[in-house]
């Protein structure tokens, strides 16, 4: 389906939810070449020399952080870290004079990444620049989904047809609800497996089928995408222990089996082993593309950093 | 135990067959090898079996607790797995399951594990038990309840006390919803249930305090809507009131994956039995009026409550032997169980068949254990009784360890004669 925004991208890349088939495969198509370039910095020919990237974190990130630092640097750009700890910063005005004080300095883009859904979106109605979601939330991840994406598109040649269950705690993931999007646009079946207190059954309307069961959720799957489970949730809030978790939702070899013999597992980092994911599953060499995500992370960062940035109304032609 | 010499078949001939599952309700036979049923029914052959006469008495499968109180581990001067068990097949209950408020409470699979290997040991009734829905029975941080569903648990439940906090029960029953796994609810807001007695005229001109009968219906009646929101499968213990039956009912007709259940006390007693302040009938939920009373009889009648169970709670004099106020709630009721519900068949308000099915094949059905029909390839458990000897309850020659019965005294109808567990006999009547 073609729509008349077709290769014309918005200003901000907020989220996945909205994009067109036509964008994806826009950011997916230059990121692709990208890390086809390796790690030569000449290649990538610095269209960013002179222009400044803000990291602006509001919670915690080393690899998130790190990823975009390292795909505008590449780009040629300067790039400024600020992580500002959600506490010590008071929430509405303050964090809205905060944006308005870097777009004063005029950087290319802003990087942001807050605790709260809905605060990047906020902040980039302050900002002339070009604002990159970094994650917000629970909400959406978008750069995440688009690596995730790449990484399937490079190992399996396509995402069209493809059935990809993503399990763990899909209520508290952006990373679940970004790739919820970005994959069912893309054509492919997305299952949603956990238990119920982790998979809300709103999910349903976003396109995911849902499973509590999680050998029937694996059953001839491509891509087995794991989430992370946060530690405080498995204090008896939304799972009794980490032991019961990982005996009916991690992934081992037994639950591994039931998938497609040639299925990828996934994982959006950092891993809690014997937590989610089987050590050795985790390590699988033919199997696990974890590293490989690490990777394209920094390929697909460029192509956004590059596609999003000095082209406020400027169309790019695919 | 039979001898070297007899033979592996034994017939159980001349009974009142009482096969709630089958409908049967006609005189024949149940045919036992070894453990198990071979054959049931009017019309069976029973050549080449040692022949047992029943001389007509009633013959129905072993009654299934769903209410008790072990209180072994933790409270063993109370009652153990081995004075509970002769109780149980005193009064013809073949299977028991046993809440999770020991101490430790049954809050993890080694619990179940232990309870399940010293039931073992005592080798009287088959006991299961429920796991705890929250650790340390605290209604606070979600118990494994799924590892414990592998361990034997067959439902959840945090025991006597309610899970109060309604985000807490709806995570509960989200959490049980994802593996099916039933909880049972004691229903009654705490908040409303500081009193000793059931509110009203009586609890006043006594000087104790009330406990409403809407703390039980308002938490029912929350919990019915968490249901609707979780799906999960939700059985109500012990109601005790006519707005209960009600709700239940309704929650029924729209589909809801309700059950329930009720003890003896609250369709055989009412609030006048704590006059002169006995503590024998200080029981939670308190014994209502008349009124809910009748309301607890039509439920059963109905059918809209599913089950009976003893909810047999054992307590020493010292717990008991107190001002009212003071007193430990609860009383025992394995060994009364089926003389006081045949009471329901002798006011002509259940069917003798009916009153076995709630006290059997309901509540095995329920939790999905073996048991409750007289069945071929079945185990062989079941009850023989006499549904019209008169006795009066004595409650000094109970098995249990503990004597407290508010029935103590009265004139009842109905005795069991024999106990069979696993084709064994394990209790005879003297």
């Amino acid at each position: 389906m073609t729509t008349p925004e077709t290769g014309i991208l918005p200003q901000h890349l907020l989220g996945i939810e909205g994009l067109t088939r036509d964008q994806i495969s826009l950011f997916l198509d230059h990121a692709e070449r990208y890390a086809s370039f390796g790690a030569r910095d000449a290649a990538f020919g610095r269209p960013l020399d002179g222009r400044t990237v803000i990291n602006l974190f509001f919670e915690n990130s080393t690899r998130t952080r790190t990823s975009f630092e390292l795909a505008a640097k590449r780009l040629g750009a300067d790039v400024i870290n600020m992580e500002v700890g959600a506490s010590s910063i008071s929430k509405g005005e303050t964090l809205i004079d905060t944006a308005v004080t870097l777009n004063a300095m005029h950087p290319e883009a802003l990087v942001i990444r807050h605790a709260d859904s809905g605060a990047v979106a906020l902040l980039a109605q302050k900002v002339n620049c070009a604002v990159v979601n970094a994650g917000d939330g629970a909400h959406e991840h978008p750069t995440q989904a688009l690596l995730d994406a790449l990484t399937i598109r490079l190992r399996k040649g396509r995402l069209e047809g493809l059935t990809v269950a993503i399990c763990g705690d899909v209520a508290h993931s952006r990373v679940a609800r970004s790739n919820i999007h970005l994959l069912t646009t893309m054509g492919a079946t997305v299952r949603a497996v956990g238990p119920r207190s982790l998979v809300p059954s709103g999910v349903r309307a976003m396109g995911a089928e849902i499973f509590h069961d999680m050998r029937e959720g694996l059953r001839d799957v491509d891509i087995v995408m794991m989430l992370r489970v946060q530690t405080e949730r498995m204090q008896g809030n939304f799972f009794p222990s980490a032991r019961e978790y990982f005996r009916f939702f991690g992934l081992d070899r037994e639950k591994l089996a039931l998938a497609r013999p040639d299925a990828l597992i996934m994982h959006p980092g950092p891993m809690n082993r014997g937590v989610e994911i089987d050590s050795d599953v985790a390590d699988d060499f033919e199997r696990s593309v974890i590293r490989m995500q690490v990777e394209m992370g920094v390929a697909v960062r460029m192509a956004v950093l590059e596609l999003l940035s000095n082209r406020t109304g400027r169309e790019v032609v695919k | 135990m039979s001898g070297l010499t007899s033979s592996p078949r034994v017939a159980w001939v001349n009974a009142r067959l009482l096969d709630p599952a089958s409908g049967l309700d006609a005189t024949g036979a149940v045919v036992v090898e070894n453990e198990t049923i071979v054959a049931a029914g009017p019309d069976v052959d029973v050549s080449g079996a040692r022949v047992v006469d029943c001389a007509g008495a009633c013959l129905a499968p072993g009654l299934v607790d769903m209410r008790v109180q072990l209180r072994e581990p933790g409270f063993d001067h109370m009652e153990t797995m081995r004075t509970a068990g002769e109780a149980a097949v005193a009064g013809g209950v073949t299977s028991m399951v046993c809440l999770p408020n020991t101490d430790p409470p049954l809050d993890d699979e080694a619990m179940l594990e232990f309870v399940a290997r010293r039931a073992r040991l005592v080798g009287l009734p088959k006991v299961y038990a429920y796991g705890a829905c929250t650790v340390g029975l605290e209604g606070r941080a979600l118990a494994e309840m799924a590892i414990m569903a592998g361990s034997g648990a067959c439902g959840f439940t945090d025991g006597v006390r309610a899970i109060a906090d309604a985000g807490i029960m709806a995570r509960v029953l989200n959490y049980a919803a994802t593996f099916n796994l039933l909880v049972i609810q004691h229903p009654e807001e705490p908040s409303l249930a500081s009193g000793v007695m059931n509110s009203g005229a009586l609890a006043t001109r006594m000087g104790l305090s009330g406990i409403p009968r809407e703390a039980e219906i308002i938490l029912l009646e929350r919990d019915l809507r968490l249901v609707a929101m979780t799906g999960a499968r939700y059985h109500a213990a012990h109601i005790s009131t006519r707005e209960s039956v009600r709700l239940i009912r309704r929650a029924k007709e729209r589909g809801l994956p309700v059950t329930c259940d009720t003890a003896p006390f609250y369709f055989s007693l009412t609030e006048d039995a704590v006059r002169d302040y006995r503590t024998f009938a200080k029981l939670s939920p308190p014994l209502r009026s008349e009124d809910d009373r009748l309301g607890i009889v039509e439920g059963l009648r109905e059918g809209v409550i599913d089950c009976i169970a003893s909810d047999h709670s054992p307590q020493d004099q010292d717990n008991k032997r107190q001002t009212f106020a003071a007193a430990a709630f609860g009383a025992v009721g394995l060994e009364t169980l089926l003389p006081v519900s045949l009471e329901l068949y002798h006011s002509g308000a259940l069917t003798l068949l009916d009153v076995v099915r709630r006290l059997s094949e309901t509540p095995a059905r329920l939790l999905r254990l073996p048991g409750g029909r007289l069945k071929a390839g079945d185990k062989a458990d079941f009850v023989l009784f006499d549904p019209e000897a008169p006795w009066q309850v004595d409650a000094s020659a109970f098995r249990s360890k503990s004597k407290n019965s508010p029935f103590d005294g009265r004139a009842v109808r109905g005795r069991v004669l024999t106990t069979v567990i696993d084709g064994r006999k394990v209790y005879e009547a003297c």
